[in-house]
């Protein structure tokens, strides 16, 4: 056999049991990821069922704001969307943002907090009924027009400022500092808290784009795609949560 | 006694043949899938570290520091054209000054070890950026650094990025004052060219010209982290599930994995791991791209 062709069938043997290995690492890291996926099943089913102890007593209080970020796709199911702030009601936490890349939710918003009832809108409502009601939750809906370009807007605000004051013969660098764009951020009504928690509903722990300001400290945790959420896996993600200490860089 | 440390020498060094024929085996079976662009890493828990181990202030820093050139060189053995390590951040001031003394000297003479012909950079053609705002540092650290960039700057074959006196607020206020600062410089060149024809608009000056709007990606083109495509991945060791402050702007459709080990105990395992997750989820991680 003329040895250019042998040494191109080895080669494409050796591409061949290549691919093959690749294929076999991957389906060993699937059967891990699905027995994974057993166990963290059953345990949820056993702590939402108040077998397994210690998550009964969750110190709720230290989920001052709680973030949910879901795919675009799974944020049409609404009645899940409903479910899932049922639950977080019935754990005691009172103030969620919802967060979707194309703003489904948010074109859902009087819907979802209408089916939810007992439930305001932030930036619309009152803080009143928060502090008065136990039970009452606030609802902030954002998405990806509320991170970046909510960032160029407060630029764009300082800008225009600098020039204002220049304009009245006021002398300075053009130095935008953070608390300079905190504050311009507030007044163009995106001063909403940052979440100590965020729970990411899809198949892959990225945060998709929620507004990068306000994510500076958060915990980002990885839950499940929407269709499989379980109470009792939002139990643990809670629970872990009040058990972090953060240094802050310090 | 002396023939066992012989013996001890060549099972030795058969074993490191071996364990570098495994690792070149895997990373062979890793390159059939897609493979990521730019890593990140937040080296969480060296001073956890150096507690549990009980080591002399620094050591924990100076063990995390030979866990991170050996995933590097992984990195780049498998491919993976750009690198991020968050070695210091601006709240990094905020610990005692014994400490802060002791991280500067260890990032300035490892700093320099990077020029080192010997070194890992040479090895691999890297160029090295230090990311951030700079002029917090002390001037040897500063000039280090800038010598390295410097030194570096003709390398093609890979990218390290260093962020150091770094947060990512701190990086998305500076970029939003040089994307504000690049409109009003152009607004007064229109004024200063204009100036032969139309005295008006000499006399009522650039502050009062209407600016194009800055958008995002006016900001994202003046960022520190502009030498480099969005992270793939970051990794975040000891468990930690927060960024803390690092590349939030750029993370959008990043994977975030955060290994329980600490950072000094992080290894070819963890990247090997990262790697099949980022494979596993790559048509994902293509869509969401898309979409944001």
């Amino acid at each position: 056999m003329d040895p250019r062709l042998q040494a191109l069938e080895f080669w494409n043997i050796g591409n061949l049991v290549q691919r093959l290995l690749w294929h076999i690492v991957h389906i060993v890291v699937s059967l891990w990821y699905s027995l994974a996926g057993l166990v963290q099943s059953v345990e949820s089913n056993l702590i939402s069922k108040g077998v397994l102890k210690g998550y009964d007593n969750l110190e709720i209080g230290k989920v001052k704001y709680l973030a949910l970020v879901i795919e675009s796709e799974d944020a049409r199911r609404i009645f899940e969307v409903i479910e899932l702030l049922q639950w977080l009601r019935s754990l005691g936490v009172k103030q969620v943002c919802l967060y979707d890349v194309n703003g489904v939710l948010k074109q859902s918003k009087e819907v979802i907090a209408k089916l939810l009832g007992n439930a305001s809108l932030f930036g619309v409502d009152s803080v009143e009924d928060l502090k008065c009601d136990e039970k009452h939750m606030m609802l902030e809906f954002a998405s990806i027009s509320d991170g970046k370009e909510a960032v160029a807007k407060a630029a764009n605000l300082l800008l225009k400022r600098f020039k204002s004051e220049n304009a009245a013969g006021v002398q300075k660098d053009m130095v935008f500092t953070e608390q300079d764009m905190f504050d311009a951020l507030k007044s163009i009504g995106y001063g909403a808290p940052d979440p100590d928690l965020l729970l990411v509903y899809g198949p892959a722990r990225c945060h998709l784009g929620f507004p990068a300001w306000r994510l500076r400290y958060t915990e980002i945790v990885h839950m499940s795609p929407l269709k499989h959420k379980k109470r009792g896996a939002l139990m643990k993600a809670i629970y872990k949560f009040t058990t972090v200490r953060q240094n802050y860089g310090k | 006694m002396e023939t066992q440390r012989v013996d001890d020498g060549i099972v030795a060094q058969f074993f490191e043949v071996l364990c570098s024929f495994l690792q070149r085996f895997l990373f062979w079976i890793l390159s059939v899938g897609p493979i990521p662009v730019h890593i990140s890493f937040i080296m969480d828990g060296n001073r956890r570290y150096e507690k549990t181990r009980k080591l002399e202030p620094g050591m924990g820093h100076r063990a995390g520091y030979i866990s991170l050139m050996s995933l590097l060189k992984y990195c780049y053995q498998l491919g993976i054209k750009y690198a991020t390590v968050y070695a210091f951040s601006i709240d990094n001031f905020k610990r005692r000054p014994e400490e802060v003394r002791i991280l500067m000297e260890l990032l300035q003479e490892k700093i320099e070890s990077l020029l080192k012909a010997e070194s890992i950079v040479h090895q691999y053609g890297i160029r090295v950026h230090f990311i951030g705002n700079l002029n917090l540092l002390d001037d040897s650290v500063r000039a280090a650094a800038e010598k390295a960039m410097l030194a570096t700057a003709s390398n093609n074959q890979a990218v390290l990025c260093v962020c150091i006196a770094y947060t990512s607020t701190d990086e998305i206020a500076h970029a939003s004052t040089e994307a504000s600062r690049n409109i009003y410089t152009e607004i007064q060149s229109r004024v200063t060219d204009a100036a032969d024809d139309d005295d008006d608009l000499v006399k009522s000056g650039p502050q009062t010209q209407e600016h194009p709007a800055i958008n995002s990606e006016d900001i994202t083109k003046n960022m520190y982290m502009a030498v480099a495509p969005e992270p793939d991945i970051v990794l975040r060791s000891s468990g930690e599930t927060r960024l803390s402050n690092f590349l939030l702007w750029q993370t959008s459709n990043s994977i975030l994995y955060s290994p329980g080990a600490l950072w000094p105990e992080v290894g070819l395992k963890h990247l090997v791991w990262a790697v099949l997750n980022f494979q596993r989820n790559y048509s994902y991680l293509q869509k969401i791209r898309k979409q944001t």
